[in-house]
């Protein structure tokens, strides 16, 4: 890789890292308050994830492997291109396994297969501030987390019911973390908040245009807001994944026809492609016989 | 009435530069009282509500309020966690124009329910029941609880705004023109409302307006205000029926008579 040489191991310069460190650390020290960093300009739109690539790219060292997923998915194109610029800038190795990464961004899922001590998940964010679209005053919101004032986010939830007859909130659903600050999961799931709660993994979350960093440390209490009548689910589908037969993974509605025409499989193509190796079929997936022809 | 006052107020002044905003104001509210502050534009009377209600720092003086526990507290000495606290439980704030008041993106339910999740009730249930209880209280249909706010009448919204500040049973509300901008049967029907609510709860009340004939309705006694000074106060019908100070005797003699 000589023709990139005068890049810094993993693009930013030491002082930017230090400084992103510096926030990160903070951000572990105080579970999920946002942290204001000086975000840098990246090699890529804002909105493509130079939040998290920022935060990567201060925590990933020679000796680390690198796992990137888009909608659970690691061949589309934001997880591809992310995966290559740490692979060019780095030279780190690569993996789609999560059990074998050590350092996993994710944009809007976390995988299913149960994350380990020592695993880093990377989250890019869009909006950092839960409180964002019922108050719109930036001064104001962080006056409500350091007084503790998170009435309004109920609000919502009371004008999901009211509308709905339940929650329906499906994603970006907010959670309290340790009691104290509530924090907003990025657009991940729902499905997907239990599995936030006493993970063994680290959590950070990075937003580039907003400038902020917030972090979740390992097993650290996440709790779903929710009404005492109205409890916290998650989603639940009818049908099993039609490549693996998961019954319980999180699924994608495929279009196949334009004749309405579906159908739905695992989001998690790490984890579906895990279990068809074992030999797990799903309704629709190919036959080995015919597949070895 | 108590033998002690909920509101204690000292020497208030607030200058705007070298202009006067309010100068040297200084009385007493007990509980269950309704004290009117009267005047012309520019007198000083919302600056003066204002300073009371904690929403604009004064440059001199002291306001002291008789917590739930019976102790006088100087407003301005408390921190801000225990200000917005006592500003979203104990006391309501209603503004002339109800959008200042209200969340217009969500439904008169969740408005009114705002207080009570704010204090910590998370049942939906109970949050609904109360809600529809209150819209009742302020003669809202029932039906409307999931409507927004924006499509309610001017007089409906200023209704919905006083549910939304007694919801938490306050003992102290501040109102700014709550009359301003309606209709005079709306009005009417405001004032009869406002009237009977304030008896029911036995609330006390710093009502803000012009209108001297809301004032004669409202409030047990009243406050003049002239260039940012009081320049007479007593009860209602006293200062109205017999003013004292020439300014007050102006100002009654002004009202038009139909």
């Amino acid at each position: 890789m000589t023709e990139l040489a005068t890049y810094n191991f993993a693009y930013l310069d030491e002082q930017t890292k230090r400084m992103i460190r510096r926030a990160i650390l903070k951000a572990i020290a105080i579970p999920g308050y946002q942290v204001p960093f000086a975000s840098r300009e990246m090699p890529m739109p804002y909105g493509w994830g130079t939040g998290g690539v920022q935060v990567t790219a201060a925590v990933i060292g020679p000796d680390d492997t690198l796992k990137v997923i888009d909608q659970g998915a690691d061949d589309t194109t934001n997880a591809v291109s992310i995966r290559a610029f740490f692979q060019k800038t780095a030279n780190v190795a690569v993996t789609t396994r999560t059990a074998a990464a050590t350092i996993i961004q994710t944009r809007h899922r976390i995988p299913e297969a149960a994350l380990q001590t020592g695993q880093t998940l990377v989250y890019q964010v869009p909006i950092p501030e839960p409180l964002r679209f019922l108050e719109p005053r930036e001064t104001e919101t962080r006056k409500m987390h350091a007084l503790e004032e998170y009435g309004l986010m109920h609000v919502k939830l009371y004008e999901d019911i009211a509308r709905h007859g339940h929650i329906a909130t499906t994603y970006a659903y907010p959670v309290k973390v340790e009691g104290r600050y509530v924090m907003d999961p990025s657009p991940t799931p729902k499905f997907d908040n239990p599995k936030m709660h006493n993970s063994p993994a680290l959590q950070l979350f990075g937003a580039g245009r907003e400038k902020r960093i917030y972090a979740i440390p390992p097993y650290t209490e996440v709790v779903s807001l929710d009404f005492e009548d109205h409890p916290f689910e998650i989603q639940t589908f009818s049908q099993p994944c039609a490549l693996c037969g998961a019954k319980g993974s999180y699924l994608d509605e495929v279009i196949l026809d334009d004749k309405g025409g579906s159908m739905f499989v695992c989001s998690d193509t790490d984890f579906c492609e895990d279990r068809q190796a074992k030999g797990h079929r799903g309704h629709l997936s190919a036959n080995p016989a015919e597949a070895a022809e | 009435m108590s033998d002690l006052p909920l509101l204690k107020v000292s020497a208030l002044s607030k200058f705007y530069g070298s202009r006067i905003g309010c100068q040297n104001v200084t009385f007493e509210l007990w509980p269950g009282e309704v004290l009117a502050i009267v005047g012309e534009s520019g007198s000083g009377k919302t600056t003066l509500l204002n300073c009371l209600a904690t929403r604009l720092a004064p440059s001199a003086g002291c306001v002291e309020y008789r917590m739930r526990d019976g102790q006088f507290r100087d407003l301005y000495r408390l921190s801000e966690a225990e200000r917005r606290f006592l500003m979203r439980t104990d006391w309501g704030f209603v503004h002339q124009n109800p959008a200042d008041g209200l969340r217009m993106t969500v439904s008169a339910g969740a408005n009114v329910g705002e207080r009570l999740m704010a204090v910590g009730d998370r049942h939906y249930g109970k949050i609904r029941a109360t809600a529809t209880d209150w819209l009742g209280r302020v003669e809202i249909a029932e039906d409307r609880i999931d409507d927004q706010p924006r499509a309610f009448s001017g007089g409906m919204r200023q209704r919905l705004q006083i549910a939304r500040n007694l919801v938490t049973n306050p003992r102290l509300v501040f109102m700014d023109e709550p009359t301003g901008g309606l209709d005079v049967s709306v009005q009417a029907r405001l004032l009869d409302l406002l009237r009977g609510l304030v008896s029911d709860l036995g609330l006390a009340a710093i009502v803000v307006t012009h209108d001297l004939a809301v004032a004669r309705l409202l409030s047990h006694r009243m406050m003049v205000m002239k260039d940012g000074h009081i320049v007479e106060t007593g009860l209602t019908d006293r200062v109205l029926d017999d003013p004292q100070a020439p300014y007050t005797q102006l100002l009654v003699s002004s009202i038009l008579q139909v």
